[in-house]
């Protein structure tokens, strides 16, 4: 692109274009766009360039760690007891080990969250909730369940059809590796279909209940049943998306 | 007039006034603490378990809320003419400077108060705060838009941050070595010599009284 040589007179004043104003449209559009399509884009980010450099870039693969109290409760594996009461036949207390010897399930799917951020393609492993709840024994009546965390502020809940959801785990590996104490380990939820905060982190006991009790993140205003797919009901509609 | 005995180095000029060195300082203040919180939210790996999270969100939440108000109330109101005036010289370019900023500053250049660089900076930072506080605020309330808008919202927020980022380090790096224009920032005014080398449009404006944006 070439401009003609300035001749102007030096007693007239050469002409002036509003070039501040289209470079500030511009970049209003670029991100217009990319919030259009940022997705896509950062999908391709990840599939170009895998997780690992893919995290290092920016819209990468990020996990951005969460705690409601500030702090992360520190439970070591030998000290981590799951408990599992209320309306059960048999009330126990399991330890890391009790859960490692049950069937293992293990699994590679992506964790929302619901605030827009989504890290693709983690593997999970762990115990499926449906087994912990058969061991126990279910009693008539029940219709869901509440979820406890070592940080004393999370709670979560789900419905027993919920719960009975083949990629609802409890999980002890996430990433290859122990879950980690940032993720929620040394055990934490893994609710697949939902959204991440469905997902309780040290995850300490688990009541079996005649009713649905709404858990910290719902009482703050999210939805009881949050569905990845937007939708807010006890079922989801499309059992195919997760 | 009294300045006749004035040599151009002790002749001094107002480049900004106070309300424009109020609206630079607080909105890089806002900078400041932006950039800092941002950090640990997004390497949460590495930096969760020393700070406590929900402090670090509000007060990022919150300056990013109020990071356009040093300058839009600069800029209404009947003391915030300076401010006008500047704007409209950001956003008028003439053919050289265009090209000026094409070529790296290889072709010559009468510069105007600031240079292409600088205006090109001005503009980037202003585009940036839109775009900033409208992803922000769709990440905050997520809950009005469709989740793919959310997964876009991040995108953007995320790589305008890393932008921002580099476009600030690069201007404190300028400022540093250019001692005349980072004092006038400080102090609101350059010395007539500074001006005839680094601002003649502006000198020859100012002398005049002609006005050559509008």
């Amino acid at each position: 692109m070439s401009f003609p040589r300035e001749v102007s007179p030096s007693s007239e004043p050469p002409k002036r274009i509003n070039v501040g104003r289209r470079v500030f449209l511009s970049l209003a559009a670029l991100g217009a766009v990319g919030v259009a399509f940022g997705a896509s884009i950062q999908n391709f980010i990840g599939n170009a360039f895998g997780s690992g450099l893919g995290g290092l870039l920016p819209g990468g693969d990020h996990f951005r760690i969460y705690s409601i109290t500030g702090t992360y409760p520190k439970v070591s594996r030998q000290n981590y007891r799951l408990k599992v009461s209320g309306l059960v036949h048999d009330a126990r207390t399991f330890t890391i080990e009790d859960l490692e010897a049950m069937p293992k399930t293990a699994f590679v799917k992506n964790f929302q969250c619901v605030t827009g951020w989504k890290v693709p393609d983690v593997h999970w492993e762990g115990v499926q909730l449906s087994h912990i709840l058969k061991v126990v024994g279910v009693k008539k009546g029940a219709v869901a369940l509440t979820f406890e965390s070592y940080d004393r502020a999370d709670s979560e809940s789900l419905t027993l059809d919920q719960a009975h959801l083949p990629d609802v785990i409890v999980a002890y590996r996430m990433l290859g590796a122990p879950v980690t104490t940032e993720h929620g380990g040394p055990v934490r939820l893994y609710v697949a279909p939902m959204f991440g905060y469905k997902s309780l982190k040290w995850l300490s006991a688990i009541h079996v209940v005649d009713q649905e009790v709404p858990g910290f993140w719902e009482q703050n205003g999210y939805p009881v049943n949050g569905w990845l797919d937007g939708t807010v009901g006890p079922k989801n509609p499309d059992p195919g998306l997760t | 007039m009294t300045l006749t005995q004035a040599t151009s180095e002790t002749v001094r000029m107002l480049r900004f006034d106070r309300v424009q060195r109020g609206a630079h300082w607080i909105t890089a203040a806002l900078f400041g603490v932006l950039i800092v919180t941002a950090i640990p939210l997004y390497f949460g790996s590495f930096f969760g378990l020393v700070w406590p999270r929900h402090l670090v969100v509000q007060i990022h939440l919150w300056s990013g809320v109020a990071l356009p108000v040093p300058i839009i109330v600069s800029l209404l109101g009947p003391w915030g003419a300076s401010m006008r005036r500047d704007v409209r010289r950001i956003n008028m370019w003439t053919r050289q400077e265009m090209r000026w900023l094409k070529t790296l500053g290889e072709t010559p250049l009468v510069a105007d108060k600031f240079n292409p660089g600088q205006k090109l900076n001005a503009i980037f930072i202003g585009a940036s705060i839109v775009i900033m506080l409208v992803t922000g605020s769709m990440l905050q309330w997520f809950r009005f838009f469709p989740v793919p808008w959310r997964e876009g919202a991040t995108f953007v927020h995320d790589v305008f941050a890393f932008a921002i980022f580099a476009v600030v380090i690069g201007h404190i790096a300028m400022a540093l070595t250019h001692r005349g224009a980072l004092r006038s920032i400080f102090t609101g005014w350059v010395s007539e010599s500074w001006a005839a080398k680094h601002a003649p449009v502006w000198l020859k404006e100012e002398k005049t009284g002609s006005d050559a944006i509008d």
